[in-house]
């Protein structure tokens, strides 16, 4: 008896910062259904029911910010879904050790860079005197504008997004197909498979509950957006594409001090992403895969 | 694995080699142009000629980073907090993730339940903001400690390894009248070294990298960290040096910030070869579900 004690009492404290930081602030929802104000605090102020919901769908800001974060995160979804693929069935079929080793240490590197750093390095890299115009002038092109042009500048995040994520994305497929059955590269070489044939027809069809769990979970994640990412690499030039969600809520709310309104932001954002998480999660089983839940 | 039955060089191999090496350099170039940059004279930057390797070797834009105070002591200070928050929290979540390691813990799934919830609903940036301001904690240390205290993510790798350590371990334990306290810290941190050294390494990085807690919770440039110092330096066009200092001297805006993204990049670089392993198993077992 004395010893299950001391396991509850172990719990205290963890399940105490869970009570306070994750299920309290929860009741500070309310302040999107009031007129926030100093003197009343949340609890204190006048309802006001739906209208910064009202006020929000009427903003253009809001419009253009859920339209960024879709397109970014559509983008994402798109043109930097192969790539972790790719990586990791080339590197799944090499022989060569230390090679192999060296290239996963390499492209995992920079998923481990702060999002400071890397934002830094692409505006050096693209800058007007950057690398990248500097090969482009031998060539007679540019200066061209990557970070200050909206249409170049998405290029440029989706990118970004490649060069950060796509190491930590094969490392997860590697992981994946480290788990696949020897027995069923045996058979399909007795049955005289290709190393072509034996990728499409052992690995892919071994590592495609991963694919389609980690695809369909970034369909659920579609309107919910970093901070960090879209902010940092942010500039005033290309505000019209690189304003999201996330960012909105903090100059609306944190910068600008209207609680109230960017709380409702907020809640509408985690409403709509939550619905979608379970319904992809609820997909995922349909089809007969893994979900995350 | 699959490579075994293909001994012989061929055009295959030959092709990844060439793939390997391309992701190896697109990698790297990024990073080696910054290092190149930060050590190169301003006529070389202006006039577009470096590349991979320093032009005009100079270090003196070095020597305007190290003589910048806020920028060297929030290195100390970055080290500090992200040392003493890593230990925080991983101690924190050894102590939640050890009791629900047991599977015939009355309330086990009530206990999971409230904290996997958390990984799926959140109240929010402005909620979250305003209870550490109701707390008192803005402006102070703590605001960028303890709200990240345990991460359920984190939690739910190191539960799965304690479930799975031998219960005869436990058994021979309790039989010889150890309490819980004793099985914890004689026998699951002990066999548990490197998943608790690999969590601690995740609540490491998530410390040092991360800004989003600096520019909300806190003003005061005491408590700023490196990368956050970083951030308002890369911000500020006019660096925080005297223009006609520059002037007579053989540095840019772009090698002073290179040299300083270099700076607050290096840190990470030391460690990464040793800890790298650790990562790639974090990601294998954050894989494992229950």
């Amino acid at each position: 008896m004395k010893r299950r004690a001391s396991l509850y009492l172990m719990l205290v404290l963890p399940m105490l910062y869970f009570i306070v930081f994750a299920y309290l602030p929860m009741g500070g929802i309310v302040v999107a259904f009031k007129d926030y104000n100093i003197f009343g605090g949340i609890w204190d102020s006048p309802w006001v029911g739906l209208k910064h919901f009202k006020e929000a769908f009427a903003a253009k800001e809001f419009q253009t910010a859920i339209k960024n974060t879709i397109i970014l995160n559509l983008g994402e979804l798109f043109i930097n879904f192969p790539f972790p693929i790719v990586l990791a069935i080339f590197l799944n079929e090499m022989t060569h050790e230390r090679m192999k080793k060296t290239t996963q240490t390499i492209l995992y590197l920079p998923h481990f860079l702060s999002m400071v750093v890397v934002a830094g390095i692409v505006y050096q890299v693209f800058g007007s005197s950057g690398i990248v115009n500097n090969v482009l002038g031998a060539f007679d092109i540019g200066p061209v504008n990557f970070v200050g042009d909206p249409k170049k500048w998405r290029a440029i995040y989706w990118g970004t997004g490649i060069w950060m994520g796509a190491g930590y994305g094969m490392i997860v497929y590697l992981a994946a197909m480290a788990g696949i059955n020897v027995e069923l590269y045996d058979a399909a070489y007795i049955d005289g498979a290709g190393r072509w044939k034996r990728i499409w027809h052992v690995t892919l069809p071994q590592i495609r509950p991963t694919i389609v769990t980690m695809t369909i979970m970034n369909v659920g994640k579609i309107l919910s957006i970093g901070f960090e990412r879209p902010y940092l690499m942010g500039n005033v030039l290309v505000q019209d594409v690189s304003s999201v969600i996330s960012t909105y809520v903090y100059s609306v709310g944190l910068q600008a001090g209207r609680y109230d309104f960017a709380t409702a932001i907020g809640l509408f954002q985690s409403v709509v992403a939550l619905i979608m998480v379970l319904a992809a999660n609820w997909t995922a089983r349909k089809l007969g895969e893994e979900g995350i839940m | 694995m699959n490579s075994v039955y293909d001994k012989k060089w061929s055009i295959y191999q030959v092709v990844m080699i060439i793939v390997c090496c391309l992701a190896i350099v697109i990698t790297l170039i990024p990073i080696l142009n910054i290092v190149a940059t930060s050590f190169s004279g301003k006529n070389a930057i202006a006039k577009g000629i470096v590349g991979i390797f320093p032009v005009e070797f100079t270090t003196e834009a070095y020597e305007m980073v190290f003589k910048n105070s806020g920028i060297v002591r929030s290195l100390f200070y970055s080290i500090f907090l992200t040392v003493g928050y890593a230990l925080l929290a991983t101690f924190m979540t050894i102590l939640a993730a050890y009791p629900l390691s047991k599977t015939d813990l009355k309330g086990r799934h009530v206990f999971q339940t409230i904290i996997t919830v958390t990984m799926y609903v959140s109240a929010g940036t402005v909620p979250a903001y305003l209870l550490i301001k109701n707390l008192g904690l803005m402006n102070t240390v703590w605001a960028l400690v303890i709200p990240g205290m345990i991460s359920p993510f984190n939690l739910i790798i190191l539960r799965t390894f304690f479930a799975g350590i031998n219960k005869a371990l436990y058994e021979a334990a309790y039989m010889d009248g150890c309490g819980e306290w004793g099985c914890l810290f004689r026998i699951t941190i002990p066999l548990s070294l490197p998943s608790i050294f690999t969590i601690m390494l995740f609540y490491a990085i998530s410390r040092w990298n991360g800004v989003t807690d600096v520019l909300y919770y806190v003003n005061k440039p005491d408590l700023y960290t490196l990368q956050y110092q970083l951030k308002l330096m890369l911000d500020s066009l006019t660096i925080p040096y005297k223009p006609e200092e520059m002037a007579t001297m053989q540095i840019t805006p772009e090698n002073v910030k290179s040299s300083t993204i270099v700076f607050a990049m290096v840190p990470m670089l030391l460690i990464y070869p040793f800890v790298q392993k650790y990562f790639t198993k974090g990601v294998t077992i954050g894989g494992v579900k229950e």
